[in-house]
């Protein structure tokens, strides 16, 4: 056994036994703060997988924002928590019996693999070099299946609609109360104006090293978000009102730019969504720069929540 | 016995552990959870055959891969929209619970946070 072996087998195992910790932990906090643990302990996984580009997807997004996300959820809800029941025994044993049969289908597929495992990698690489683009990831998400992409920003709009949706009439418009989950203090606000200036920057070089190397508008967007959410809880910058003009131009600037210049593949070239020949890789710059700004907004405000209180010019 | 094939199976336990947590457990915070466990282990499971796809001089097939960065962006935006929801049916069981009348209810609504 070899030692890279010898630390996947440890990874897998510290994976479920996480998992598991997360599903039987007392207390909501500390199963969402096992949650963190799990996510980037799964990132170290998709190394090992020679998947970086999910890698910093997951570290950014699974663990990080989502962590946020649930953590300020946790502490919202730990006031009122009430002792629930859980089913009776025979219940519970029966649904373990039965997720025990869905994991070991599972297992039966993972070892009975097909003769030939299904790839499409030499095709992706195939037809890289005509997109320009060094990192084949980039390429499936930008160019082979820009689509899904398109498609995805359009989802994370619509939950965001969804999220504002949730507030009271009277508040339409009004400002999600995100600098109430904290009562600023000395230390958040130092790091809330020291750390952006170096995550900025390192949000830009993460989208523009997306095209050759791993990287992205995902995971440099999901790092803009981040920064801006850190200024609002300390309460440096003040959240902006939904009904922001400006705020709305930029949720949608990325998505928009995306079908522009979708749709000018009709009359440039082969169709919707293809780029006219040796223009790819900048084409496809722009729209990731677009794309990580507009994601940046969204999985922030996303975080944030629905308005909670009006907004006072 | 390889390092696909362990996370193969890695990913089917995570499946079966997040699948119970989700009908066992009875909070509604702690089925989001579950619900993440059990995507992150569909997740692993897609990375499997992206690894075993490895062709090309790349480690790994990156059509799933894209499509796992999909799916973990869009399993944010789902759980974004869960916890919205769970807070917002909080917010309005405690109002009915602590005996706030319907009157004073939509002026109450929003202010404490």
């Amino acid at each position: 056994m070899t030692i890279p072996f010898a630390f996947d087998i440890g990874t897998a195992m510290l994976l479920i036994a996480v998992g598991g910790w997360m599903m039987v932990a007392q207390g909501t906090m500390v199963a969402v703060i096992i949650f963190v643990v799990y996510g980037l302990l799964m990132a170290i996984a998709w190394v090992r997988l020679s998947a970086v580009d999910v890698a910093l997807t997951e570290a950014a997004i699974g663990s990080g924002i989502t962590g946020m996300l649930l953590l300020s959820a946790a502490a919202r809800l730990r006031q009122t928590e009430v002792t629930s029941t859980l089913p009776s025994f025979p219940i519970r044993l029966l649904s373990g019996v039965l997720c025990a049969a869905i994991t070991s289908g599972l297992a039966v597929v993972v070892l009975l693999p097909a003769d030939v495992a299904p790839t499409l990698a030499p095709m992706a690489m195939a037809n890289l070099p005509e997109t320009g683009l060094g990192n084949p990831v980039a390429g499936v998400l930008f160019a082979f299946r820009a689509l899904d992409t398109l498609l995805e920003k359009v989802v994370l709009l619509l939950a965001l609609l969804g999220v504002w949706s949730l507030a009271p009439d009277r508040l339409w418009g009004g400002v999600p109360a995100l600098d109430s989950y904290a009562p600023p203090n000395d230390i958040l606000v130092f790091f809330a104006q020291v750390l952006p200036p170096f995550g900025i920057v390192f949000a830009i070089y993460m989208t523009w090293t997306g095209a050759s190397n791993p990287g992205g508008a995902f995971q440099g967007g999901t790092v803009l978000a981040v920064m801006w959410l850190l200024v609002m809880m300390a309460g440096v910058v003040r959240a902006p009102p939904i009904s922001c003009l400006r705020l709305r131009w930029l949720l949608v600037a990325g998505p928009v730019l995306f079908l522009m210049v979708g749709l000018a593949g009709f009359a440039l070239a082969a169709g919707f969504l293809a780029y006219p020949a040796g223009y790819a890789k900048p084409l496809i710059v722009v729209v990731e720069i677009g794309l990580a700004l507009s994601i940046g907004a969204t999985l922030g405000l996303l975080a944030a929540g629905p308005p909670e209180r009006n907004h006072q010019p | 016995m390889n390092s696909a094939t362990l996370f193969g199976l890695c990913s089917a336990a995570l499946v079966g552990l997040g699948l119970f947590g989700l009908i066992v457990r009875p909070e509604p915070l702690r089925k989001i959870l579950a619900f993440n466990l059990l995507g992150s282990g569909v997740f692993l499971f897609f990375g499997v055959v992206a690894r075993r796809g490895a062709a090309a001089g790349l480690g790994a097939d990156p059509v799933p891969q894209a499509l796992v960065i999909t799916g973990i962006v869009v399993s944010f935006s789902a759980t974004a929209l869960a916890v919205a929801l769970v807070l917002r049916l909080r917010k309005l069981t405690d109002e009915v619970t602590s005996g706030l009348g319907a009157a004073s209810k939509a002026q109450e609504d929003g202010d404490h946070s």
